[in-house]
């Protein structure tokens, strides 16, 4: 009956939204007066899987099958399905991404569950199980009754506030059924910029627009990040333009984002560009237009030229180390 | 090469979300309709796809009549015949049952349709209609190719891109750069008219969710100007009062 928090691997390590949907899996656990169970798939380092002990989960379910290590949502849905049948659960857990949405909802088909996904709060639960999930691209908020018999959230990050301890879950082996289907796809080229820090990932993004003048001038922004140990980002004209590579891209049609600090050097703030940052806890932008309309939906603004200020910014974070 | 693309009726983007009826509809009053964005690229790649080598594409609406413009304006882009299923979408759950059952009925090649709508911005139905179907899907898909039945898609992943190929029948998620949006012709707006527009009924189903009110964030303070000449003051803002570095 454990809650089943499904996790996602990158390098061996839990990913960190994965580790934030664990806290939010262990809370709903409490809240039901079960424990949590984190479902690990492929290579994964032990001490890694033991730590999600820290976020509340009592034991770890580890597909090691080394044909599990590259993502596959098809395979990834079928063998959570598996998990939740052997463990009897009837609340899954995924953190929000292009890879959870599409394991939760294979396996929402499977299991006939229903599915909500983009949670941004714990659910309440008082007989009805209730859940508040984000809309319109954060523009709006919807209350949604889950009344299937098994639920399926996918939550988004900062919908919890995780905090860590000392404890350590317990390890067991899972064996899956495995099926040649779900393995049939040829993967032909991964390309993967790992060097870089992921953006949906990151507490820190500095990102810039247009009024960067060109890619040339992009080193002062890298700079400020590399202080932050931020992740970059970009508007959709820079990416359109090629100035930044489009996996770069933030907003509607690009990544949505949900940092702690957004910062925006240069960005107009096109109502487009703020759907994919609205998620983010505190704003700043620079700007040399007064008038620019991503004033209105920041924390913190700097009027003036974004090339003056930064290396300022920059030398300030230096100052506090 | 039979192609069904499955598109949302949503709000503009740049539309002022509201509600009305204690906050349990949206307030459609002065709110413009469109194609969802993401389903206009999977649209375009459609065409472009029976364009080269022939076939068909089949438009699919799960929605009310209030849709029906959305729904001629995809045929004006180039789809070639129309479904509504006559409903009010309950949930992500109750749209794919109605997509799996339509494409049930009819052997389509490639199923398409927006990565997400820009309403719900759930990202589910391509993962649900793939599972309903017993057929694999993909998303978000940035770039397809066809050949004979092996579909070459990339898409993205965390932080990078995948290149894979894959045997037909397949249900994408689509998002840009798949195809540039089409703007349809005067010719095109002209025989979209005519073009069949099929209503059917929704297949009866269990419902998993029950939709509750509709909140609106609270409204952001005023944003605090620091001065061009003290710019380090914002570092230190936020580290003592945001607490974010």
């Amino acid at each position: 009956m454990s809650v089943l928090i499904f996790v996602e691997i990158d390098n061996g390590s839990v990913k960190k939204t994965s580790l934030e949907a664990v806290a939010y899996g262990a809370e709903v656990a409490k809240m039901t007066g079960t424990t949590a169970t984190v479902l690990a798939l492929g290579k994964a380092d032990a001490a890694a899987l033991e730590q999600t002990g820290a976020f509340g989960a009592s034991k770890v379910l580890h597909a090691s099958d080394d044909k599990l290590t590259h993502e596959n949502s098809l395979a990834y849905a079928d063998v959570l399905a598996q998990a939740v049948t052997q463990e009897d659960s009837k609340i899954i857990i995924l953190a929000k991404s292009g890879l959870g949405d599409a394991v939760a909802a294979r396996a929402s088909a499977k299991l006939k569950a229903g599915i909500v996904s983009g949670v941004t709060e714990l659910p309440v639960i008082n007989g009805n199980f209730t859940v508040k999930r984000s809309i319109f691209t954060g523009k709006a908020f919807s209350n949604v009754e889950i009344k299937s018999d098994i639920k399926i959230l996918v939550v988004q990050k900062n919908a919890f506030e995780a905090t860590e301890s000392s404890e350590k879950a317990t390890i067991e082996a899972f064996s899956p059924v495995l099926r040649d289907q779900d393995f049939q796809a040829n993967i032909v080229s991964v390309e993967k910029a790992s060097s870089e820090l992921s953006l949906t990932e990151a507490n820190i993004i500095v990102s810039g627009g247009r009024g960067m003048k060109g890619p040339e001038n992009w080193q002062p922004l890298l700079d400020l990040a590399g202080a932050l140990g931020a992740a970059t980002g970009c508007s959709k004209p820079v990416s359109d333009l090629d100035w930044r590579p489009h996996h770069e891209h933030i907003g509607q049609t690009g990544i949505k984002v949900a940092p702690n600090l957004y910062i925006a050097c240069g960005i107009s703030g096109a109502i487009q560009h703020l759907a994919g940052v609205n998620g983010s806890k505190y704003i700043v932008v620079i700007n040399k237009d007064p008038e620019a309309p991503f004033f209105k939906a920041a924390d913190y603004g700097i009027v003036g030229d974004v090339f003056e200020i930064l290396p300022k910014l920059t030398k300030a974070v230096e100052d506090l180390k | 090469m039979k192609i069904l693309v499955c598109i949302t009726n949503v709000p503009d983007t740049t539309a002022k979300i509201t509600f009305t009826d204690n906050n349990t509809k949206l307030n459609k009053a002065g709110v413009q309709f469109i194609i969802g964005p993401y389903d206009d690229y999977a649209l375009a790649r459609a065409v472009e796809l029976k364009e080269k080598l022939g076939g068909s594409v089949t438009v699919l609406h799960v929605g009310g009549a209030d849709a029906e413009p959305q729904i001629r304006k995809a045929l004006a882009i180039g789809a070639d015949d129309a479904i509504r299923v006559n409903a009010e979408p309950v949930d992500s759950y109750f749209v794919a049952s109605q997509i799996a059952y339509v494409a049930g009925q009819n052997n389509y090649d490639l199923i398409l349709m927006g990565r997400e709508s820009i309403d719900f911005n759930s990202g589910v139905v391509h993962g649900l209609v793939g599972e309903m179907l017993g057929i694999p899907s993909y998303s978000p898909v940035m770039k397809l190719e066809i050949e004979g039945t092996t579909a070459t898609l990339a898409r993205e992943i965390d932080g990078g891109k995948e290149t894979l190929s894959a045997t037909l029948p397949l249900v994408l998620g689509c998002q840009e750069p798949i195809s540039e949006w089409k703007i349809p012709n005067m010719r095109g707006i002209m025989t979209a008219r005519t073009k069949p527009l099929l209503v059917v009924e929704p297949v009866a189903m269990e419902e998993f969710t029950a939709p509750g009110n509709y909140s609106l964030p609270a409204p952001k303070g005023a944003c605090k100007m620091i001065p061009a000449d003290q710019a380090e003051m914002l570092i230190k803002l936020l580290r003592t009062e945001a607490k974010v570095i």
